[in-house]
């Protein structure tokens, strides 16, 4: 049985037992119990909607943080392009990648260069034949989580290439494990990320069975730390540095410009996502080559680990990535056009798994009673979807009944509503006495 | 409790509301997953009720939409008022379109529907008059 992990943890003593995060999370995965709201493990996503929405800020993810560097004789940071959009440009990309040596890191490597590997490699995959059209992007571990629980059908579109962490995660392993002679478990490679359903792919990857990274930190986390070391930190000044092409993963749009396919479609948001993933489900969208799809808005710089507005960071972005194109031309450097698959001992994609919550019952039969009772119990229910009995709307109380659950009198005007049935039964008994008992009348009269 | 061997969904296809159209096969979807039927066989279903649906919205005067799931099979008719189909030999190639130019535009109309749902299920059946309307039958079982 899968044991889940999950980067989405709740800290109890913020949370008020609101509805807000209820109604948000796409899969319905929260429900609120005696006043707090907890996470049903078998639904989460770990795309961070409840994260991004909690007005108590009692939604955070497990975040590694620097302390644990301790333990590794040499460790390695993984900055996500997105971290380049935090600063503003006074700070060029290479100090930012300086800094972080001075926090620790003993090497950097820009994931950023994965993602240029990772296009050539998603390019060639759309030449073949034989895949199934339109293809899906596994770049968003929480739309692939998304497409496990509710859209199982289609599995078979996404594409089976890593992720470009993983894969510059595997290149910088074995560059540092040969140049410093340690073994694997001497290294510690840490990915600095906005995104929590990237921290849970660390420890429970998709599509193989270990991940080449160590853990993940929280772009959020790092801010600050990163922020006081900039101004003493030197450039650090790399031959190898990731063009324009990678960095722009972290937008929405990035990566399908990277690629350079056809018949392309960009989807962000996750209930955009949601939507687009149900036409195609229907199969409408059949001559579209490629979905980007995104679970934030905006793409990763819209991450819930992210400090900066997205629409500032995107700008910041964009400017960056002039800058870069700028000095390529005058460099005469051009992208990466080639990648060395001997590099990259790319392990055999295991199958991704569907995860059907929706399943009521394991026997069909019973299932199909428990469709019909959970029809017959939602006509009951007010429909106003209010969220007061702790599930997020009227059908999901109605199927929590249905599994035993929650009970109806968990709906507040279902118990209002026999409250005052009670009190007309009370009113009404509290009329009749026995004729044994003398009438208030008569006993006046006297 | 007796158990009942069928659910029976019943939907009411308006001529041209594309504000609504799809949503009768997504709840017909989202039983199928409720119940357990595998994945690929819903994927059939709800390509062949999608393009009926569609159907319907797209060329019918309106009708009808009904989903009868059994445990080992699902079911689904569609009734419509007309106007009828005159040659269904033709309606049923690959690439032949009555579709009008509004609807092409919003990206239907490809001339694919019917022997869509005919190749994606188990049985087939159409029958039609013009002037009068169009009956379909389909059968998915789900084992297949």
């Amino acid at each position: 049985m899968d044991e889940y992990f999950h980067s989405v943890r709740l800290i109890a003593s913020r949370c008020k037992g609101c509805v807000n995060c209820t109604k948000r999370c796409p899969t319905e995965a929260i429900r609120i119990r005696g006043g707090k709201a907890q996470i049903i493990e078998s639904r989460c996503i770990d795309c961070g909607e409840c994260i991004r929405h909690c007005s108590s800020h009692a939604k955070a993810a497990v975040t590694d943080s620097l302390a644990d560097l301790a333990l590794y004789k040499i460790n390695i940071a993984l900055p996500a392009p997105s971290l380049y959009a935090q600063f503003s440009l006074e700070f060029s990309i290479k100090t930012l990648l300086g800094g972080l040596l001075k926090l620790g890191f003993d090497e950097v490597f820009e994931v950023a260069r994965g993602a240029e590997i990772v296009s050539l490699m998603i390019k060639e995959y759309l030449t073949r034949q034989d895949i199934k059209r339109p293809a899906i992007s596994t770049a968003c571990p929480a739309v692939v989580r998304l497409i496990q629980v509710k859209f199982p059908e289609l599995i078979e579109n996404l594409v089976t290439i890593d992720a470009p962490v993983e894969v510059a995660a595997q290149l910088v392993r074995a560059e540092c494990t040969q140049k410093y002679h340690l073994t694997a478990d001497e290294v510690g490679v840490w990915f600095i990320t906005p995104c929590p359903a990237k921290m849970t792919a660390c420890k429970q990857p998709l599509g193989s069975e270990k991940s080449n990274i160590t853990g993940a930190i929280a772009i959020s986390q790092i801010y600050g730390d990163l922020l006081k070391v900039l101004s003493q930190a030197d450039e650090k000044v790399d031959c190898n540095s990731a063009s324009w092409v990678g960095i722009g993963w972290a937008i929405a749009g990035g990566e399908t410009s990277a690629v350079e396919v056809g018949n392309k479609l960009v989807v962000h948001e996750i209930n955009n996502v949601s939507s687009v993933l149900e036409q195609v489900a229907m199969g409408k969208l059949n001559d579209i080559d490629y979905i980007e799809t995104l679970a934030c808005a905006g793409g990763c710089i819209g991450g819930p680990l992210t400090v900066e507005n997205r629409f500032v960071a995107e700008a910041r972005m964009k400017q960056r990535m002039e800058k870069i194109k700028n000095e390529y031309q005058v460099s005469g450097r051009s992208p990466l056009t080639e990648y060395h698959n001997d590099e990259l001992r790319m392990s055999e994609w295991q199958a991704i798994e569907p995860r059907p919550i929706l399943l009521l019952d394991e026997n069909i039969l019973k299932a199909m009673e428990k469709v019909e009772l959970i029809e017959k119990i939602l006509d009951g229910l007010p429909g106003l979807d209010c969220g007061s009995c702790g599930s997020p709307h009227c059908k999901a109380l109605a199927e929590d009944i249905a599994q035993g659950r929650a009970s109806e009198t968990d709906c507040l005007f279902k118990l209002r509503e026999r409250v005052r049935d009670l009190a007309q039964e009370m009113i009404a008994l509290a009329e009749k006495l026995p004729p044994s008992l003398a009438k208030e009348s008569e006993k006046s009269e006297e | 409790m007796t158990s009942r061997q069928e659910i029976i969904l019943e939907f009411e296809l308006q001529a041209s509301n594309f504000d609504v159209a799809g949503e009768a096969s997504s709840k017909t979807k989202r039983v199928l997953q409720q119940i357990g039927v595998r994945a690929d066989v819903i994927r059939r279903i709800a390509i062949s009720a999608y393009e009926g649906e569609m159907n319907t919205i797209i060329h019918s005067l309106g009708g009808t939409m009904r989903v009868i799931i059994f445990p080992d099979r699902t079911e689904i008719r569609f009734e419509d008022q007309g106007p009828g189909i005159a040659d269904i030999n033709l309606a049923m190639q690959e690439g032949y379109s009555t579709a009008p130019d509004y609807v092409r535009k919003m990206g239907f109309g490809a001339g694919m529907g019917l022997p869509n749902m005919a190749r994606c299920t188990d049985t087939f059946d159409i029958q039609s008059e013009v002037g009068v309307g169009t009956k379909i039958m389909m059968v998915v079982f789900h084992s297949s």
